[in-house]
């Protein structure tokens, strides 16, 4: 365990140090989540339909998303894909340590750090001039905590999939584009996922991709009531363990038939 | 001019030679950008399951002016993406190469990628654009097939025009100013719906700011006969397109104001 926590830490440490490319991110993400948040004010102002969140329900979702936004798992790891091009991946092979361990620590600090340079000060500033809204109780808050921990777990074991998917694709960064869209779009991070039709709903509930920033977000604003936070963190943990399975098998099946090339 | 026309579509033809290199790995971004752009348009779609309409402006109207906005990005992406990525050029000192040749900056920039895989997008938005003008009830007519054009034209242009201001900031920053892409990134994100359902200030910065209104939402209200509840007539609806292009040329003399400020990092 200790290597691996080492890890993280240094690569946390590291990445803590790109403070004027979170701060440029955030004037980005500020201004994105305000052409959000306009838009769905001139959408509410057009109908008077019963919807499946209040207006003040979406805006405090739409603060989140932006938040929390570089949680998703998006991108990839662009050192091991320069080692897996290169060839000097064979270093890692030959490191004491579980190589699928190795890559899950780098992603976790690749996942986290950005993320609290960023999450901290848009959180004040919208909660203080944008509209956010503070959790609907102290039981929400909690739960939501709770589940945005599993959010960070569930996006790594996606992100060490695509890690382990460029060991069979060396060219094509395909796996890491169609999971990352896949992410972006059934998480909620589009737009929120209630909006989107009724029937589309099961299906929504059965893909992993949910946990990632809907079961947070709606523990948080209480549209979803804290006593179902335990089945819902267990469908993150439950989708976690399975694709660290997943991971560990086909990084195994990769490592039989590895060419490694170069020299 | 003709000679840099000429040197032009040989850079291109270079460019593309070598992405053609990499057929698969091509074939693959494309997809990626198409399904990532996609998706977007989906939600989009579902949100006007649930609302019905826009302030009065229907999916098939929104459609249009995300259908414009999307190729005339995607074409300012491939064909500007030396200026996207000018910061890595001023870093490396690769620039003072460009100025010993006695060709203009502007175009061997340029010239230096031709992005294929944005075709990606472009598809996205040739599609949405193709159903937005089957579903309304327009006649097209050839004056209205030319607004169109000149509207994508122009808003590629006023695209390309924001990433050569970029690129000229990078003469004095060193290093890319990501802020920058807020106003690109984020035109694209706020021209897909029409103007008039947003703020007044941010309406305002969209018009005459950088005006982004001027290459889809007044050619858009001519093109669906609308009325604009801003007063504008159709002539200046018609005529607005040529902003975008004033815009490019505007960037391009301030490009110039640059390169004469340039001092290599002697690297």
């Amino acid at each position: 365990m200790r290597p691996y926590w080492a890890i993280v830490q240094a690569r946390f440490r590291m990445l803590l140090q790109y403070r004027a490319a979170a701060l440029a991110g955030l004037a980005t993400q500020l201004f994105f989540g305000l052409v959000r948040v306009m838009l769905f004010d001139a959408f509410y102002r057009s109908s008077t339909a019963p919807q499946p969140m209040s207006y003040s329900e979406t805006v405090t979702y739409l603060w989140l998303i932006q938040a929390l936004l570089l949680l998703l798992p998006w991108g990839l790891d662009f050192e091991v894909r320069n080692m897996i091009r290169s060839g000097t991946v064979a270093y890692e092979l030959a490191r004491p340590t579980d190589l699928y361990w190795l890559w899950f620590s780098r992603s976790l600090a690749m996942r986290t750090a950005p993320v609290l340079l960023r999450a901290t000060p848009m959180f004040v500033i919208a909660a203080l001039f944008l509209g956010l809204q503070p959790p609907a109780s102290p039981m929400a808050a909690l739960a939501a905590l709770a589940a945005i921990l599993g959010a960070a777990l569930l996006g790594c074991a996606i992100t060490t999939l695509t890690t382990i998917s460029l060991l069979w694709t060396i060219a094509g960064d395909g796996t890491a584009r169609l999971l990352g869209t896949a992410s972006m779009i059934f998480s909620g991070a589009i737009i929120p996922l209630p909006f989107f039709p009724d029937w589309a709903q099961t299906a929504l509930n059965l893909l992993p991709f949910r946990g990632l920033m809907d079961t947070p977000f709606r523990l948080y604003i209480g549209h979803l009531p804290p006593q179902e936070a335990i089945p819902a963190i267990a469908h993150q943990l439950v989708w976690t363990c399975a694709l660290i399975l997943m991971g560990r098998a086909i990084l195994g099946r990769s490592l039989r038939r590895l060419t490694v090339q170069g020299g | 001019m003709r000679n840099s026309l000429k040197l032009y579509l040989r850079y291109l033809g270079i460019s593309i030679r070598s992405q053609m290199q990499y057929r698969a790995s091509f074939v693959m971004l494309s997809l990626g950008t198409f399904l990532t752009t996609a998706a977007e348009y989906v939600g989009v779609v579902a949100l006007f399951d649930r609302f019905g309409s826009l302030r009065g402006w229907t999916l098939a109207e929104v459609a249009l002016f995300y259908g414009i906005t999307n190729i005339a990005f995607a074409l300012s992406e491939a064909w500007a993406r030396g200026f996207d990525t000018f910061a890595g050029m001023v870093k490396s000192g690769e620039f003072d190469r460009v100025l010993l040749r006695p060709r203009s900056t502007a175009l061997q920039v340029a010239g230096q990628e031709l992005q294929l895989m944005r075709v990606g997008r472009m598809a996205q938005g040739l599609f949405v654009l193709l159903w937005s003008a089957t579903a309304l009830n327009i006649p097209w007519t050839l004056g209205r097939i030319a607004l169109l054009m000149a509207a994508i034209l122009g808003g590629a242009c006023l695209f390309s025009g924001l990433f050569v201001l970029q690129a000229t900031l990078c003469f004095w920053t060193i290093d890319s100013i990501e802020v920058a892409n807020t106003l690109t990134y984020g035109g694209v994100e706020a021209a897909r719906f029409p103007l008039t359902i947003y703020r007044d200030w941010f309406r305002r910065f969209f018009t005459f700011g950088v005006p982004f209104a001027c290459v889809t939402y007044f050619p858009a209200l001519a093109i669906l006969g609308r009325q604009d509840p801003l007063g504008t007539s159709l002539w200046f609806q018609s005529l607005a397109p040529l902003i975008g292009f004033a815009f490019l040329l505007v960037a391009l003399r301030v490009w110039q104001f640059g390169v004469r400020h340039y001092r290599s990092t002697g690297s």
